[in-house]
């Protein structure tokens, strides 16, 4: 980028809605949250609600699996869009926290403290931002592909001391996990079993909350330097950012943030085994962030929003007398190529991002 | 901990372990080929010898044998584990060159970051993976008893037997031969040259395309041989077969030095050892656990590996 072509940049860096008002913007995004929180009833709608509602699962249900895989793609875009490090091990976070919860809460647990479900989630995101920071530490000096790997056994070794340690009960789990505290007017608890609507707006309340908090990080100093170190980590650590700080950082806040998932979905299911957290879910989120456009809030949630979506929308449906919720994984395979070929930015992209990737086209050699 | 059963069992254990340890060699060679060359790590080479397991089972299917019907005669023995080879070899191979046509080369095009590419490469696995599992139901497949392990060599309580000589055998031939393929050969310098110095390379005339093809290839043809005597030491195959050994093949591969083919052999006769030690001590449980241990403590203390990058250049 040239300085004579800065003032351009600066424009092209803002689209359409970030040139508007700062009021009209307040508004907007308003808005779109209040239509979030009236999502439950979209199958209301004449013609096209029915179109958009699941039919394999009830729709409150699936707009709940979406928050969380929504919640999950935001904290893994801390770590993969902002600072540009790999994790392939993100289930591992999402574990801790859950075990953490069912730990603390659960009467199988061998603490025996069985404390109500609230007071559990404070300590739960402790001990997996030091796990996130504890497993940042040595990992965090490699470079890239060699993070990945570490990190993919990271979230392998979680299910595997899951699995064969008495504490975590293996394959049998922990049940009986409470679910959130609240009573209705009539006297019922809110969070029930049989509808999933209250779980949906808890998740979506958190997914506020930490898209405020994310998107100041970004702007604040901190995401600066995880701009800079994603960009190129040498120059950043010759301009004087503290590279190996700010990436433990990033780990520490997405680790917080898978946490947060964690024990919601641990107070929605009531029972956790050790066979909920397979490697494929890291691949998933991951897929989601890259398809959304890594980088980019509003690409993170579109992608976890779908990543959870498509899956839950083909399930029931029979093509050619195929179950297409069989093939998820494999059509996911093919439009995370189709979509780093096609489209590497993704869907919404980053503006920033669009733009390092167009730089770096422009230096590839003759082949 | 279990020291007495490990020091009493140290020799049969050893014996499991250089078995273990030379199908992860081979299947290591793939990705320490592929890194010494772009600097990328082929996540997707799991599935290229993942369809290699399948591909002789489904050829030995075609002659009427699977895991109930009898051993064959030696010289049946022989023919059909040629043929098994063969067909392993050509659908590893052939799927290694595809994902290098799908998921590498348009990337490669547009000099995309190396983030990019990891992604792509999960991107095939993940659908490999996927389709077989979904094609197979997702249940094991046995495999033919071809041959059936007798003790051939006793010493003290080491018992050797026939399918545990072939494998190692094998495994060392093939890493001879490849050893000499890459140092001898016209088109194995052609590899060295382009791993040590890509665009110095194509300037001397290395169709550099070729090479990386030629890489791929490669190491699609060691994993197809990986995983006949993969099918035959395990007796049964399963969609996710090739991700599990996969991890483990690429700790050898590093552990050894990654980009180095000699570090490879190494590192996957170490690995074997080491996990059969670490089960018989500990449990069966933590054979796996004890493969990203020893990954991350290599990476913590040795990064470049025991034998260091040889392929290529210094690391950047």
């Amino acid at each position: 980028m040239s300085t004579a072509n800065g003032k351009t940049n600066g424009r092209a860096m803002r689209g359409l809605f970030g040139r508007q008002p700062v009021a009209v913007r307040v508004l907007v995004m308003v808005l779109v949250a209040v239509a979030a929180y009236m999502l439950p009833y979209v199958g209301s709608i004449p013609l096209i609600g029915p179109q958009i509602i699941t039919q394999g699962i009830d729709w409150p249900s699936a707009l709940f699996n979406m928050s969380y895989y929504v919640l999950l793609a935001l904290g893994l875009n801390v770590v993969v869009g902002y600072a540009g490090l790999l994790d392939l091990g993100y289930v591992g976070f999402f574990a801790v926290g859950a075990y953490c919860t069912a730990l603390l809460t659960s009467p199988d647990s061998i603490l025996k403290t069985e404390w109500a479900w609230l007071y559990s989630i404070p300590i739960a995101l402790a001990i997996t931002m030091v796990a996130g920071v504890l497993l940042g530490w040595p990992t965090l000096r490699l470079r890239g592909d060699y993070l990945a790997i570490v990190t993919l056994g990271f979230a392998e070794i979680i299910r595997i001391v899951a699995t064969s340690t008495d504490i975590l009960r293996g394959e049998r789990g922990f049940s009986s996990i409470p679910h959130p505290p609240g009573e209705g007017t009539d006297g019922k608890p809110i969070f029930g079993v049989a509808d999933a609507t209250p779980y949906f707006w808890l998740g979506l309340t958190v997914i506020i909350l930490v898209i405020l908090g994310v998107r100041n990080l970004d702007r604040s100093r901190v995401g600066r330097s995880w701009l800079a170190i994603r960009e190129d980590e040498e120059a950043a650590e010759i301009m004087g950012v503290r590279t190996f700080k700010y990436k433990l950082w990033a780990f520490a806040i997405g680790a917080f943030i898978g946490a947060l998932g964690g024990t919601i979905w641990a107070g929605n299911q009531n029972f956790i085994n050790s066979a909920t957290f397979q490697l494929q879910f890291s691949i998933l989120v991951l897929a989601g962030v890259v398809m959304g456009g890594s980088g980019n809030i509003a690409g993170a949630i579109l992608g976890g929003a779908l990543i959870s979506y498509i899956p839950d929308r083909l399930r029931g449906i029979e093509a050619g007398g195929v179950d297409l919720y069989e093939y998820r994984f494999a059509i996911f395979g093919f439009a995370i190529i189709l979509i780093m070929v096609l489209r590497p930015q993704g869907l919404i992209p980053s503006r920033r991002r669009a733009m390092e990737l167009k730089d770096r086209e422009k230096e590839v050699a003759p082949q | 901990m279990n020291f007495s059963g490990l020091i009493q069992d140290f020799g049969p254990l050893t014996i499991a372990g250089l078995t273990q340890g030379a199908i992860i060699a081979l299947f290591a060679l793939g990705y320490t080929l592929v890194y010494g060359v772009l600097r990328l790590i082929n996540f997707a080479h799991s599935e290229v010898f993942l369809v290699g397991t399948y591909a002789c089972l489904i050829v030995w299917g075609f002659f009427g044998l699977d895991q109930n019907s009898a051993t064959p005669g030696m010289g049946a023995v022989i023919g059909y584990l040629l043929i098994g080879l063969v067909a392993a070899i050509l659908i590893s191979g052939v799927t290694a060159l595809a994902v290098e046509v799908v998921a590498y080369r348009p990337l490669r095009r547009r000099n995309a970051p190396p983030l990019a590419f990891l992604i792509t490469a999960i991107g095939a696995s993940l659908f490999i993976s996927e389709v077989v599992g979904v094609l197979t139901h997702r249940n094991q497949r046995g495999v033919p008893n071809l041959i059936r392990p007798t003790d051939v060599l006793v010493i003290g309580n080491m018992h050797i037997t026939n399918l545990q000589i072939l494998i190692i055998g094998l495994a060392l031939v093939s890493m001879f031969a490849l050893d000499q393929f890459i140092n001898r050969s016209r088109l194995g310098r052609g590899i060295r040259a382009v791993a040590q110095n890509p665009d110095a390379a194509a300037l001397m005339g290395v169709n550099k395309s070729r090479v990386i093809m030629l890489v791929f290839l490669v190491g699609g043809l060691m994993a197809g041989i990986a995983a006949v005597m993969y099918d035959l030491k395990i007796g049964v195959t399963r969609f996710d077969a090739g991700f599990i050994l996969g991890i483990e093949a690429f700790t050898a591969a590093v552990l050894g030095g990654i980009g180095n083919l000699r570090g490879a052999l190494l590192g996957g006769l170490l690995l074997g050892l080491v996990q059969v030690y670490a089960a018989s001590l500990l449990g069966s449980e933590w054979l796996r656990a004890a493969a990203f241990i020893i990954l991350v403590l290599i990476l913590l203390f040795r990064p470049t590996g025991l034998l260091g990058e040889s392929l290529g250049r210094a690391r950047a």
